[in-house]
């Protein structure tokens, strides 16, 4: 790349209230090119907003932001030009084949037939639906929707992909290969940005990640760096009968224990005092595992349930 | 306020690419769809034109069947552009988010209602253009005036289309249109000189009537069809293009407030 290395997406200072209530309050992000971002957070954390303020679908109360170049929202039309997005919700034409799909989908970016019934053979490959072309929309599955959605994004060959929520609502089948798809995308040099509540997710695929609660980023950073930096290395889940009891001690043996109804999650630099103690209660049933994005997400943003 | 809120509308073709969508979903029902358009319509105006221009004999100097068809080829247009810009724009825009996916392409949103107002003017053209033929064949109209109607009724077209488009974006739910049908449509109906000479209204009513955009359609339809020119022809247009434009521009702000928020 002779290019110089600028920002495919800066956002600085972005507010925006609605009704009275502030969703985003002030919030800053960087994205570099060919990186995949994540945006992390609760229901109601205000990343959908967010997305939306960034491709100019919104006008922000306050802030500025520069979407590949193009200064959002007044050149909105010119950065979208640019980028796909994977909304949601399905927003796929139930009245059309496949293909239909993809051409007037493609004519919204000024393509013309011709060239976009070119791309479509190459983009039904890469979206595993080849020899669906004249399939309607109703026969597809969930996932197979979720491919075209993502296929319907590419119309345009874009730089750069916002997802929301992009494998909500799949079976792990489906979404393994929307991640495998995705891992595609990255490796061509796209850059990407997706939000999830799926901390697998962020974990498998973000080269960066940032945290969103109550319209604020509470931290950003890559997944490994920010669980080291904000969690302990060894979780042991443990619950049955008598966690109530063995949970005092528990504390004694772990540098922080957390309580999320019947079980009890121990955080501890060195889990062997806790695995000993536990082999001597034959009735708990325990899981050891590495600290992982959940923890850090969880701490960050507490257990409490959001609507 | 946000100003960018109440900034006037930029039009561009890309408003083509949506027209072409409904245009492409159109044609796979197109023969259920210009049955549903004619039938009602042609059902009104025999039943009526037939059975009470029996007893009626002639009015506003011609037979009741003539009088009231020209009556009935603007308001069917009316009503055909109020029902694609309600319900057909409605699912578009609030069950199946197709505007909310256009828009995530370099499309704004006055491209999308854009492509939607010509869209529904496009197709109660159709209508009001269906019900033209059949009066035409029946021997109602001989006149070549008549032509003159077809700008006319896609003008009556884009003025109800532009307010089924405002309508559209205050809806809550399709029940919301019922409001609108029953309590602006229907009293329309009746004041505009569809079903009779708008001149029997009480002196009142009649300024009313002038205020509405349907009694300007029907003003220049009627005579049109009976082979005359429309007397302040320029008048009924301007007033036309008026609701068109200003109803347009009041649907592009309250679409806005409600997908942009």
């Amino acid at each position: 790349m002779n290019a110089p290395a600028r920002n495919a997406l800066v956002v600085s200072g972005l507010r925006k209230s609605y009704a009275g209530r502030e969703v985003v309050c002030g919030v800053d992000l960087q994205v570099a090119p060919g990186e995949c971002f994540g945006l992390l957070g609760p229901n109601g954390a205000g990343k959908t907003t967010t997305m939306k303020l960034c491709l100019g679908l919104a006008d922000p109360d306050a802030g500025q932001i520069e979407l590949l170049g193009h200064a959002v929202p007044e050149e909105g039309r010119e950065a979208r030009a640019e980028v796909g997005v994977v909304p949601q919700f399905d927003s796929l034409d139930p009245d059309f084949t496949v293909a239909e799909n993809l051409v007037v989908y493609g004519r919204y970016f000024g393509l013309n037939d011709r060239d976009i019934r070119a791309r479509i053979p190459e983009l039904l490959e890469f979206s595993g639906l080849t020899g669906r072309a004249d399939a309607r929309i109703q026969t597809l599955s969930g996932g197979m929707k979720r491919r075209l959605t993502l296929a319907r994004a590419l119309v345009n060959d874009p730089r750069m992909l916002f997802l929301d929520e992009p494998t909500t609502g799949l079976d792990p089948q489906a979404r393994h290969l929307i991640w495998e798809r995705l891992r595609h995308l990255l490796q061509e040099g796209k850059t990407l940005i997706l939000t999830t509540h799926f901390m697998e997710e962020a974990e498998r695929l973000c080269t960066r990640v940032a945290i969103m609660d109550n319209g604020r980023i509470i931290t950003q950073g890559s997944p490994r760096a920010l669980i080291a930096q904000h969690v302990e290395p060894h979780v042991v889940e443990v619950h049955g009968p008598g966690v109530d009891s063995w949970a005092e001690r528990g504390k004694t043996l772990a540098a922080r224990v957390e309580r999320a109804g019947e079980t009890v999650f121990c955080y501890a630099a060195d889990p062997a005092p806790l695995l000993a103690d536990l082999k001597g209660e034959p009735e708990l049933i325990y899981l050891h595992r590495p600290a992982n994005l959940e923890d850090l997400f969880l701490k960050l943003t507490g257990r409490d349930l959001r609507d | 306020m946000n100003a960018r809120l109440y900034r006037l509308p930029a039009l561009s073709l890309r408003a083509i690419a949506v027209w072409r969508r409904n245009w492409l979903v159109w044609r796979k029902l197109a023969v259920a769809s210009m049955l549903g358009n004619l039938a009602d319509p042609l059902i009104m105006l025999f039943g009526l034109g037939y059975g009470l221009g029996a007893a009626l004999g002639n009015v506003g100097g011609t037979s009741y069947f003539a009088f009231l068809a020209s009556g009935m080829v603007a308001s069917s247009t009316m009503y055909a552009a109020t029902f694609e810009s309600l319900f057909s724009a409605f699912s578009r825009m609030h069950i199946q988010k197709t505007w909310e996916a256009i828009v995530n392409a370099p499309m704004l949103l006055e491209d999308v209602l854009a492509g939607e107002w010509i869209w529904a003017a496009t197709k109660s053209f159709s209508a009001g253009g269906c019900m033209l033929v059949v009066i035409g064949l029946l021997g109602y109209t001989s006149s070549l005036l008549a032509l003159a109607v077809i700008p006319v009724l896609l003008l009556i077209g884009l003025a109800f289309a532009a307010m089924g488009l405002a309508m559209n974006a205050l809806a809550t739910g399709y029940d919301f249109f019922s409001y609108y049908m029953t309590l602006v449509l229907t009293p329309m109906l009746m004041l505009s000189g569809v079903f009779f000479p708008f001149e029997n209204l009480p002196q009142a009513v009649q300024m009313i009537s002038m205020a509405l955009p349907l009694y300007h359609g029907v003003a220049l339809v009627r005579p049109l069809l009976a082979g005359e020119i429309p007397h302040a022809a320029l008048l009924h247009l301007a007033v036309l293009v008026a609701y068109a434009l200003a109803a347009f521009y009041v649907a592009v702000v309250l679409t806005r407030r409600r997908l942009q928020k």
